[in-house]
């Protein structure tokens, strides 16, 4: 049986099978779709979503974030593992190790 | 009026055939027969104007889309063009092999509909042998072939007391999404509602039971929850609003904005191919008809939930009142909103288990 994914710095998010994260050329911006749900990212969230690969654990997307950012890892961690917590628990994103 | 925005999503009605029998399905009584369907390349075409026009999710559904044998095809023009494919089906008629043949095509999602959570109940609802194992046997075909999983429960009197069963078949069956669809009361449902309306009782059981699932499953099953809203104090946005972000096409191309819609027995739709879903879209009388909020009367035109609600249900207001622009009675403001409670106290006690199965030329609408 399924369990809530509690997102720590260790974890491997991925986006599950049931969404796709795309480019919308009318629109102009990324678009999450899942089924009877349409998400419309803004640019940091985009940026975290497409280091879910998976693999990347989210100590490694807050690095490669704050070295982008240029900001104070810490304060990245925050926004990151809040983000993905509240997606993870829409079932947004997965966790590949737990 | 200013062009409206894309749109979003289309629920693609391919064929009204269905091997259930449904009393509240959501077709029309007036159901059409197979010789009136579009055929592939037209659906093909709609698809293909459709991706232009910026929708992003198509939901595959009828009647059972699975008995168009042309669905791959279907599947894999929306997928060259980037849309999101969701099919709708009763399952009843899913082989391994064709489940293997959707998720071939790229078939994005599969929502499998399970009218009770024993074979009595679903046969009882869907009047068709065998269903239930049936429903079981595809729905774990459809996770062994790696596509994701929504079950979805219409709700009514024979069923609302099996709520926490499907809760626990959602998850047995290592679904994504549950989705607990309290029956909407118009076409074939108004006509059964003496058969299938529950009692205000056993839905506010069922609230509390939803509520608490949904908080304690976060994270491990999605669950969406269409309320029945004869016993609510406010209507739902009912299509987020009419001709806001999403259309119907039904079998023989006619385009509504939404499913119920040609229960507004007034309204004209237009029909693809014969004009440009574009045009449909953006100009054509009955998506323009309740578009926005200029068409309310009071007490809607004053209300301050006129952007959340948007007036409510088109199609329920028409029902009720007779009179498609006024308030759904599901609003408390409603002058008719007595009368709606009314009839549904009077129908969920009447004890009629006397239904009228989902059939071509079962019911003749009078003539109009």
């Amino acid at each position: 049986m399924r369990t809530r994914a509690i997102i720590e710095g260790r974890s491997q998010p991925a986006l599950p099978g049931h969404t796709r994260l795309q480019f919308d050329k009318l629109r102009q911006c990324w678009v999450l779709l899942s089924p009877e749900r349409v998400m419309w990212p803004d640019g940091i969230s985009v940026d975290i979503l497409k280091l879910c690969d998976g693999e990347a654990t989210t100590d490694q997307i807050v690095r490669a974030l704050a070295k982008d950012y240029a900001a104070p890892e810490d304060e990245i961690r925050q926004d990151v593992t809040s983000f993905l917590q509240e997606w993870a628990d829409k079932r947004l994103v997965v966790c590949m190790n737990s | 009026m200013p062009a409206p925005g894309p749109p979003l999503g289309m629920l693609a009605e391919l064929t009204h055939r269905c091997p259930l029998q449904c009393p509240y399905c959501s077709n029309p009584v007036n159901l059409l027969k197979a010789g009136a369907e579009l055929d592939t390349d037209a659906w093909l075409d709609v698809f293909s104007q459709a991706a232009e026009l910026g929708m992003l999710q198509v939901h595959l559904s009828g009647g059972e889309p699975t008995l168009r044998q042309d669905l791959e095809v279907l599947i894999e023009r929306l997928v060259e063009r980037g849309v999101y494919t969701n099919l709708i089906t009763a399952a009843v008629t899913l082989s391994e092999q064709r489940i293997a043949s959707l998720a071939a095509a790229g078939l994005d999602h599969v929502q499998i509909s399970f009218q009770g959570t024993n074979p009595e109940t679903t046969e009882l609802i869907g009047h068709y042998k065998g269903g239930h194992e049936k429903k079981l046997q595809a729905a774990h075909w459809v996770r062994a072939a790696g596509l994701p999983l929504t079950v979805n429960a219409p709700i009514h009197r024979h069923n609302i007391d099996q709520v926490e069963q499907f809760i626990d078949l959602a998850l047995e069956l290592d679904a994504d999404r549950l989705e607990i669809a309290n029956v909407q009361y118009y076409g074939w449902a108004y006509l059964n509602r003496t058969a299938l309306l529950p009692g205000q009782e056993e839905v506010e059981r069922q609230v509390a039971i939803v509520e608490d699932a949904v908080k304690r499953l976060r994270g491990i099953l999605n669950i969406d929850f269409v309320t029945p809203d004869y016993y609510a104090d406010y209507p739902k946005p009912c299509m987020g609003g009419w001709g806001n972000d999403a259309m119907v096409i039904v079998p023989d191309g006619t385009v509504l904005p939404c499913h119920a819609a040609q229960t507004i027995t007034a309204m004209k739709f237009d029909k693809v191919p014969e004009k440009p879903l574009k045009d449909i879209w953006d100009t054509s009388e009955a998506f323009e008809r309740f578009r926005g909020t200029t068409w309310m009367q009071e007490p809607c035109l004053s209300c301050p939930r006129k952007d959340l609600d948007f007036g409510g249900c088109r199609c329920q207001a028409f029902a009720i009142t007779g009179d498609a622009a006024a308030t759904d009675p599901a609003c408390i403001k409603s002058p008719d909103h007595d009368s709606l409670l009314r009839i549904a106290t009077r129908s969920s006690s009447a004890h009629s288990g006397d239904m009228t199965y989902r059939r071509i030329a079962a019911h003749k609408e009078p003539a109009s």
